[in-house]
């Protein structure tokens, strides 16, 4: 495989991954309780482990001299292609975050199971070691669903949010998650150049690589 | 010096506790997934546990630091995909965790871990072997670990997940 294509491939997954993790890792400390911090503090951390492996596997196929941080922290707010679901700042709404949370665990198992299926066989080893530990963060997310169901500011998140969902995937894959959610396939909000949301959140992530002395190791 | 083998290696590398659960070496835990020697280069396959887990580093570390110390020159490749699951940790690597109070993990079934699974009461606690356990929270201190409580003995405890 051509190696350019898929670092574009690992890279917007690795996006993804990295700033999701981020936003959820704003409920560390303030979850609505003890158990809810610790979860999503765990699945952040996961996020960010996919995102560098992902980025890792990027760095090696740009060949340009930067490494995954770089490509993690050094590119500009308009060169990350993270989908605009994983941008949005929820909190403090706990049903927002939740239901951004089923949304894209069910949006990302899609996307990772066709993965899976990569000719490369070394996006497809990624993918498959992914998708073990997503396994995990879906049992999560299904707990938060059953016991959201009926509540009504949870029904109007996932109404809101539907559209985003739709914009993690490529439009070959958006028919298994309108399936899985029983939802029509409706006008999805497509990734594109990020807003003032994102960069506000860039330069809070990007502060501490930005503000160190030259040739510092880290 | 003799010559560096596989077996040495191997050796070696049994001495290298687990940075986050010292109780067990990273042969116990399954993660060297081959060891080759060719003249003095010592080439080690390792397959990482979790993605995110802080201690990838440092097991990679100790691993060249392990070789360097046989006289030889380390490689450590690692590798990402689905080769390592839970069941590669040893019988004597699980026996060691639920002596210092980790239940090892359930074997693998079919298909992905379910909540229904989650929650039975077939995870044995490993302070007093009581099934009468329950599921307090799928996430815990670590990637790897849940936790859960005994009903029996009153003690909450961490259960090592199975992926």
């Amino acid at each position: 495989m051509q190696a350019r294509l898929r670092a574009e491939i690992a890279l917007e997954l690795a996006d993804d991954e990295l700033i999701l993790g981020w936003r959820n890792s704003e409920w560390t400390g303030i979850a609505p309780f003890l158990e809810e911090d610790v979860a999503f503090s765990s699945i952040a951390q996961n996020e960010i482990g996919h995102a560098r492996a992902l980025y890792e596997l990027a760095a090696r196929d740009l060949g340009d001299g930067r490494d995954a941080d770089a490509l993690a922290f050094d590119r500009a707010p308009h060169e990350y292609r993270c989908a605009p679901l994983v941008q949005l700042r929820l909190v403090p709404d706990w049903a927002r975050t939740v239901a951004r949370h089923v949304l894209y665990e069910a949006a990302d198992a899609v996307r990772i199971a066709a993965l899976k299926e990569h000719p490369d066989a070394e996006l497809a080893g990624i993918a498959a070691k992914i998708e073990r530990e997503e396994a995990y963060h879906r049992l999560h997310a299904e707990m938060w669903l059953e016991r959201l169901r009926e509540e009504e500011r949870f029904a109007a998140a996932l109404e809101e949010l539907w559209p985003f969902a739709l914009g993690i995937l490529d439009a070959e894959l958006r028919p298994a998650l309108a399936e899985r959610f029983a939802r029509p396939e409706v006008d999805a909000v497509e990734r594109a150049a990020p807003g003032a949301e994102f960069a506000e959140l860039w330069d809070e992530m990007t502060v501490v690589r930005r503000s160190a002395p030259v040739g510092a190791q880290w | 010096m003799s010559a560096v083998t596989e077996a040495r290696v191997w050796e070696a590398l049994a001495e290298i506790p687990d940075p986050e659960i010292p109780v067990i070496s990273l042969v116990d835990l399954g993660v060297v997934k081959d060891v080759s020697v060719e003249g003095e280069r010592v080439r080690i396959e390792f397959t990482p546990t979790f993605m995110g887990c802080p201690a990838l580093e440092t097991m990679r570390r100790q691993m060249e630091d392990a070789v360097s110390a046989l006289g030889a020159e380390p490689q450590v490749d690692v590798v990402l995909d689905d080769s390592w699951s839970t069941d590669k940790i040893t019988a004597a690597g699980r026996e060691k965790l639920r002596e210092a109070g980790f239940a090892p993990p359930a074997p693998r079934a079919e298909g992905e871990p379910t909540l229904l699974q989650l929650g039975k009461a077939v995870h044995r606690c490993p302070y007093c072997g009581s099934t009468e356990t329950r599921l307090d929270n799928i996430f815990g201190p670590t990637p790897c670990r849940s936790v859960r409580y005994c009903a029996s003995c009153r003690q909450p405890y961490e259960q090592f997940k199975t992926i």
